[in-house]
């Protein structure tokens, strides 16, 4: 048995100059809900799209399955224009937030309707539906309708039934939410193995940034339908282009500084007084001159003053303190701004107490 | 706007099925309703050589002959709704808040005056009240009983329309957040006293609701009145006499429009000014725990008075079936099997016309009825508030009315369909499809929206996707569009009356004759034997509507964990 036989027709997906407005619900005005958005998916590629609610990802998943029509721009799916092509037409396939399951129908029925629907051979049907089924671990259950299994399963239906028919670029709409924090882990990494082993092209939209990380190739960040930033999650993370995409992903520290010259791969930047040097993030940064610094959590460490001579530090004030097991964290003030910092397995280094300088 | 517009106009272009769906239910909406109106209303302010004057109108208005019935139904339709109102609300306090014996008797019982063929209660009530009368008569010796007038005409719409408000404030009692009611008790108020502070009040919606839809059946009744009322002339009735007795095409028109004028308001009063103030709180879980009194001094009281309901309509059903079997009601009480002889030979023909007709309409109807709920819920497209608020509007138009104004617009060219099995299918169709409208789109508002698009996306068309997909959903409301439709059309009078012809004659139409002819066991055999059809065909619906898809629980589409 070949998996390989549900990715045959995977698809690369352009999206250029996308835009789309809506009314605005007093009628009045329009609603930019999508604005110019670029985006290049590879075929095989997993692209998260990830931003609060609001910011135009989920209008964008659907001018892509074809649910809505953009207003401007257009959407290439294997190099067709498929923007006034309707959604039964496109040959994707979605798994739904809610999954929208059939619950009139067993969950064989569930997975078989795409490839009945397409009116293929009844022979075709069956052995592509049990081998969706026992790919999926459902065939024991196969006779059962979607509110008579568990959760997890159900999600496993909606998979199945989204593969099945072997779309060109599968489509998910914040699939995980509805599952339990335990639950959810895993699916993400189940989702991301078949995924992978399929290799079809995928597009994810969730505002989880977590999820976001450890499922996709590259993280698309929205906010208020402008794409903020495009990279792998270690880009994003690291390099953030943006202080809304430094903010959004994971915790992060601002502190005003006074960037003093710039050297190839790093900076020479003063804080209050001190000079560090600091790798310098993109190339599109700023020169010299007043700057924001991003300093994540984990990347500072907390010393008691006596230990700092001769080294780049800042003076602050721990004002709380919040102990995890895994991560002691720090809420400390400085002159400049106020910091979060965590220090990880805190029992093997040291712990400080609230109050200290 | 303009930009959405235009989108929607363009959605439509790309989904033929679509675009087809939706000029065929205006096309039938603009035809067979709007039309009938629209001639009604021109025709009355236009003289017999086509011109255009208000002198007739006024004239007619300003006479007694045509004040007097609109005074008297309007003093009838106000006084049955209240009274129909008050047995309601007491049936619907007693089975949703009181922990008493026979609930489930009791609600079969209230389901009854509902779904049984017209004259059926005036039939009883000539039976017991009049000058022969069981009661008057027989049991008190009363020589000159006059049963005829708006006395009995009160009891006999009372009775008929109690269960409209009593499934009305069901509706509005059993959903009022129980934790309200609770949340009083805790603070120390007496069962009395959280009736009068809370629960009345908050109901008070649903009893204005339940007042306008009792208010709007009374006015448009036409078989009671017709046999019952004496010289209590009501509009649906005189409308109709001025058009067959007097040959007054024009009086009866206006007495039409004066007959939908205030039908027409009670109409949109209920549907857009009260629909907004309902205290309903859906939260979409059935709300189990409601604790019912288990007080004596409350139970009982209750209990008598739902058994002293039903008991009376087990009398007036249980007189009808009995005088199905006798020779003379009143004189010779011998048992006789003559006058179902006489519905099986000289009323079969009627009988077999009135369930061809009603098979033919019942199914146009209540898909008729799913497709419109699907496209005003699930579809954009221009004209969608009009295509709602026209199809609803056939609930609130008068039979009489509509007769009339299918008259005007199908006799002559280029139609010329008075009379033909056609237009008394289109007036079924047109006429009964409001409830399945309304059971559809309250099932379809509760369904999540990504299984229809689950099904688009996965390559199913529209169509494919309605018949596969929203339909086996819609099963329930499916049913009860297709079994109201059903029962509507086998016991329609008022619009049919105008319409029938020689060839299309109905059993109801066939039971007036006979009351007209003072024939009344064989108009109760007759009636019996419908009950008998109609108790069948329920039965062959349920089992075929069953059969369209099996069974799955509807409207819990999504994930059972979903926060």
């Amino acid at each position: 048995m070949s998996e390989r036989d549900f990715s045959a027709r995977s698809s690369n997906v352009s999206l250029l100059h996308l835009t789309k407005k809506f009314r605005s619900l007093d009628g009045s005005g329009e609603v930019t809900a999508v604005s110019d958005v670029n985006l290049e998916i590879q075929a095989g590629e997993l692209v998260t799209i990830l931003g609060p609610s609001g910011c135009g990802k989920t209008t964008t998943l659907r001018m892509i399955a074809g649910f809505e029509y953009p207003t401007s721009g257009s959407i290439l799916i294997g190099g067709r224009d498929v923007a006034m092509i309707p959604p039964n037409k496109r040959g994707l396939s979605m798994v739904f937030q809610s999954y929208a399951l059939f619950p009139h129908l067993t969950i064989y029925e569930n997975v078989a309707y795409g490839l009945r629907v397409q009116k293929l051979p009844a022979a075709e049907i069956r052995e592509r539906t049990q081998r969706a089924l026992d790919l999926m671990q459902l065939t024991p259950m196969a006779k059962r309708y979607p509110s008579q299994v568990s959760g997890g399963q159900q999600q496993r239906i909606a998979l199945a039934r989204a593969i099945v028919i072997e779309p060109s670029v599968l489509l998910f709409d914040e699939p995980l939410s509805n599952l339990d924090a335990k639950l959810r882990e895993y699916m993400r990494d189940e989702l991301r193995k078949l995924q992978k082993r399929l290799g079809i092209t995928s597009l994810y939209v969730t505002h989880d940034q977590s999820e976001a990380m450890a499922i996709s190739d590259r993280v698309v960040i929205m906010k208020e339908g402008r794409i903020q930033q495009v990279g792998t999650p270690r880009e994003i993370y690291a390099f953030p282009q943006s202080k809304f995409v430094a903010d959004f992903m994971g915790k992060a520290n601002f502190i005003r500084v006074n960037v003093l010259g710039l050297d190839g791969e790093s900076a020479r930047i003063d804080i209050e007084g001190t000079q560090f040097t600091v790798p310098r993030a993109g190339k599109a940064g700023p020169g010299t001159g007043p700057a924001l610094l991003v300093v994540r959590p984990e990347a500072l460490r907390l010393m008691p003053p006596a230990a700092d001579q001769g080294r780049a530090a800042l003076r602050g004030r721990i004002d709380r303190f919040t102990y995890f097991g895994n991560i002691a964290r720090y809420e400390v003030s400085t002159e400049n701004a106020p910091l979060l910092i965590e220090s990880y397995n805190p029992e093997a280094s040291s712990v400080f107490e609230e109050g200290r300088k | 706007m303009r930009e959405n517009t235009r989108l929607s106009v363009a959605h439509l272009v790309r989904d033929p099925v679509l675009l087809f769906l939706v000029l065929l239910v205006f096309t039938g909406l603009i035809l067979f309703i709007i039309l009938p109106l629209y001639k009604i209303f021109a025709y009355s302010i236009t003289t017999n050589e086509g011109k255009l004057s208000f002198q007739a109108a006024w004239d007619i208005l300003r006479s007694n002959a045509y004040l007097q019935p609109l005074k008297n139904s309007m003093l009838l339709g106000l006084t049955t709704g209240i009274l129909a109102t008050i047995i309601g609300y007491v049936f619907a306090y007693a089975l949703t808040r009181v922990d008493m014996p026979l609930k489930g008797f009791f609600k079969t019982i209230a389901t009854i005056p509902i779904i049984s063929p017209p004259f059926i209660l005036s039939l009883s009530m000539i039976f017991l009240f009049g000058r022969n009368g069981l009661i008057t008569n027989k049991l008190f010796g009363f020589e000159d009983s006059n049963v005829y007038g708006m006395h009995s005409l009160v009891v006999v719409q009372t009775i008929s329309f109690f269960p409209i408000a009593y499934l009305t404030l069901t509706g509005t009692l059993a959903k009022l957040n129980p934790a309200v009611e609770d949340a009083a008790l805790n603070l120390g108020a007496s069962r009395a006293r959280i009736f009068r502070t809370v629960t009345l009040p908050l109901s008070v919606p649903g009893i204005l609701s339940s007042l306008l839809l009792v208010f709007i059946q009374s006015m448009e009744d036409f078989s009671n009145p017709a046999v019952i009322s004496g010289n209590f002339s009501t509009l649906a009735v005189e409308a109709y006499r001025t058009i067959t007795g007097m040959y007054d095409m024009r009086g009866g028109s206006l007495m039409a429009l004066m007959l939908l004028a205030p039908t027409l308001l009670a109409f949109v009063l209920q549907k857009y000014w009260l629909s907004g103030k309902s205290f309903v709180t859906v939260t979409g879980k059935p709300t189990t725990s409601r604790q019912q009194s288990r007080d004596p001094k409350l139970v009982w009281p209750l209990f008598a008075f739902c058994m002293l309901v039903a008991l009376t309509i087990i009398l007036f059903y249980g007189t009808v079936l009995v005088g199905a079997f006798v020779k003379i009601w009143g004189i010779n009480f011998s048992f006789t099997w003559a006058h179902f002889k006489y519905v099986m030979t000289l009323g079969w023909t009627p009988l077999r016309n009135s369930v061809i007709l009603a098979l033919a309409s019942t199914p146009i109807a209540g898909l008729l009825g799913m497709i419109i709920a699907f496209l005003v819920v699930r579809k954009e497209f221009p004209g969608k508030r009009a295509m709602e608020f026209v199809s609803m509007l056939t609930f609130a138009v008068p039979g009489t009315v509509v007769g009339i104004g299918y008259i005007l617009a199908f006799n002559g060219k280029p139609f010329m369909w008075t009379g033909s099995a056609f237009l008394l299918i289109m007036a079924f169709t047109f006429r009964n499809m409001p409830v399945g409208i309304e059971s559809g789109t309250s099932t379809l508002i509760q369904i999540d929206r990504s299984i229809e698009e689950a099904s688009t996306i996965l390559g199913a068309t529209g169509a494919v996707t309605f018949r596969r997909i929203s339909l086996p959903m819609l099963k329930q409301a499916f049913f009860s569009g297709l079994v109201y439709s059903f029962v509507r059309a086998m016991t329609a009078v008022s619009a049919v009356i105008f319409l029938i012809s020689p060839r299309w004659n109905l059993a109801t139409i066939s039971i007036f004759s006979l009351f007209e002819a003072s024939k009344y066991s064989d108009a109760a055999a007759y009636i019996v034997v419908m009950i008998a059809i109609i108790v069948v065909a329920i039965g062959v619906l349920n089992l075929l509507v069953g059969l369209l898809g099996n069974s799955g629980t509807i409207a819990s589409g999504g994930s059972s964990e979903r926060a």
